[in-house]
């Protein structure tokens, strides 16, 4: 318990003012930079806006493979690009509500090192995708300082990692529990903002930066 | 009020409330200017959210308690598996490592459960006995064949996988802002997603549900989407598609299927012991 940041407690704190209608503090604001990036902010609206970038990033990405699919695709395959594009654009558009005047602004996709025409390149960049979603909420859950927002979290981050076992299966049936992904504990891995957020914006031209989870740019 | 006294107070008995509160004790000067911005009226319920996150939202009760009831669970799924395996012929060959890896997965949570409660100076609870028949120890339950055909097998691990997704996420509430105990029961509630994922598209792909996703597919009126009417009770409430007060299929203009398929919902801990215990898990 200990170990954990200040921070959070300085994010309670605005939460609790919030509540009482006091003023003051301005914690869970979101910083943009109006050039080529945008930091998610603070709190509970931080996280919620880390899911949001996330999820932009996701809904682009099956987007774009719905729209151009790769060779030799199956109507089965494309059935499922499709369900997860849907799932994705869901996400998206919910934190987006959510969050309102609160929200990052739209992020700009850089899918330049896709090759959306190739099965393999795609669905490599899907696990990718999706097995980092996991260990992002994974990660960033015990932050959350609302149940109520926890348990929004824990909806959808069982539902990413349906999409990633069902996107390892595509790759290499039976392989939905990779030790890339689950340790000998049975336990999937979790990752801290600080290592998502690099990996999320190799595919961004909107760089996100997460300064109050140690992360800029 | 005096935010300091408190502190001070406080560390009389507790020495390591700084420590709780910040490890870097220089950072306590950040209450300075934390407490000077917040109204005198307001300073209790702010010093009471500080001091709950510091200690834990939970006692160490209430987590052993969320603890113990994964345990339950665990010991069912992974004495469903064993059972599976030890049934000669129940499990064709060309996928025996399929379902290998998520007995392997749950025998390694009991263990692991097992451990972490251990560890926090509690008993964790004993194995059941079980009934995968569902008839509370008679052997004649709804799924009698279960350990000798393939297709029922698969079709109770489908709703055990799924009711587990469910039943870890309704307990994270308790464990909020826990890192160490909510990160883990949050990585497992991924991995039991991916089985429930793989278990759904082994039996599409075997033919034995052809209509089934990897992710629950409710209709607006019927949460189940397994075929399976007797476990209808196991995905009651998953047809669910307002999200914090949103309703997304009015609000996003989008099918029910997609809207409920994109959000899974939890059980609470009262609604999973109804769905497993004087059925599977013996009374």
């Amino acid at each position: 318990m200990a170990r954990r940041s200040f921070l959070r407690y300085a994010g309670a704190g605005a939460a609790a003012v919030a509540v009482l209608g006091a003023t003051a503090c301005h914690k869970d604001r979101v910083m943009v930079d109006p050039v080529n990036g945008t930091d998610i902010g603070s709190g509970d609206i931080g996280i919620l806006n880390y899911a949001y970038a996330l999820e932009q990033l996701e809904a682009a990405f099956y987007t774009q493979v719905v729209a151009t699919p790769y060779s030799g695709i199956t109507n089965l395959e494309l059935t499922y690009m499709t369900d997860i594009r849907d799932h994705e654009v869901i996400h998206r558009e919910f934190f987006k509500a959510a969050l309102g005047t609160s929200a990052i602004k739209q992020l700009t996709p850089d899918f330049s090192k896709i090759n959306f025409s190739s099965r393999d390149n795609v669905l490599a960049t899907a696990k990718a995708f999706e097995d980092l979603g996991v260990q992002a909420y994974d990660g960033a859950g015990y932050l959350i300082q609302s149940a109520t927002y926890l348990t929004i979290a824990g909806k959808i981050v069982s539902v990413e990692a349906r999409h990633a076992a069902l996107i390892a299966n595509l790759i290499n049936g039976g392989s939905f529990v990779s030790s890339d992904q689950v340790d000998a504990n049975g336990l999937n891995g979790s990752k801290a903002i600080a290592d998502v957020l690099p990996i999320a914006n190799a595919f961004l031209k909107t760089k996100v930066s997460a300064s109050s989870f140690n992360y800029t740019i | 009020m005096n935010i300091f006294n408190i502190i001070d107070e406080i560390e009389k008995v507790d020495p390591e409330i700084t420590e709780r509160l910040n490890p870097r004790r220089a950072a306590i000067k950040n209450i300075t200017s934390f407490g000077s911005k917040v109204a005198v009226a307001a300073l209790p319920f702010a010093l009471g959210t500080m001091l709950k996150r510091a200690y834990g939202a939970a006692s160490t009760t209430d987590v052993v308690g969320v603890l113990n009831f994964a345990l339950t669970l665990e010991y069912l799924e992974a004495a469903f598996y064993n059972q599976g395996f030890a049934s000669t012929g129940l499990i064709p060959s060309g996928n025996s490592d399929y379902i290998g890896v998520i007995r392997r997965d749950e025998n390694a949570h009991v263990k692991f459960l097992q451990n972490v409660i251990t560890s926090l100076n509690a008993t964790p609870v004993q194995a059941s006995t079980y009934d995968f028949t569902g008839g509370n120890n008679k052997g004649n339950g709804p799924f009698k064949d279960v350990f000798t055909n393939y297709a029922t097998f698969l079709a109770v691990a489908q709703v055990f996988e799924d009711t587990g997704v469910r039943a870890y996420k309704g307990q994270a509430p308790v464990l909020l802002g826990n890192q160490t105990v909510l990160t883990a029961a949050l990585s497992i509630h991924a991995v039991e997603a991916r089985h429930a994922s793989a278990i759904r598209k082994l039996r599409r792909d075997l033919n034995q549900a052809p209509n089934n996703k990897p992710y629950i597919v409710s209709s607006a009126s019927l949460g189940n989407d397994t075929g399976l009417s007797l476990v209808d009770a196991n995905y009651a409430g998953e047809e669910n598609v307002t999200q914090g007060g949103v309703n997304l299929v009015t609000a996003l203009n989008v099918s029910t299927e997609a809207a409920s398929a994109a959000f899974d919902e939890p059980l609470t801990k009262d609604q999973v012991t109804s769905l497993v215990v004087g059925s599977f898990i013996v009374q």
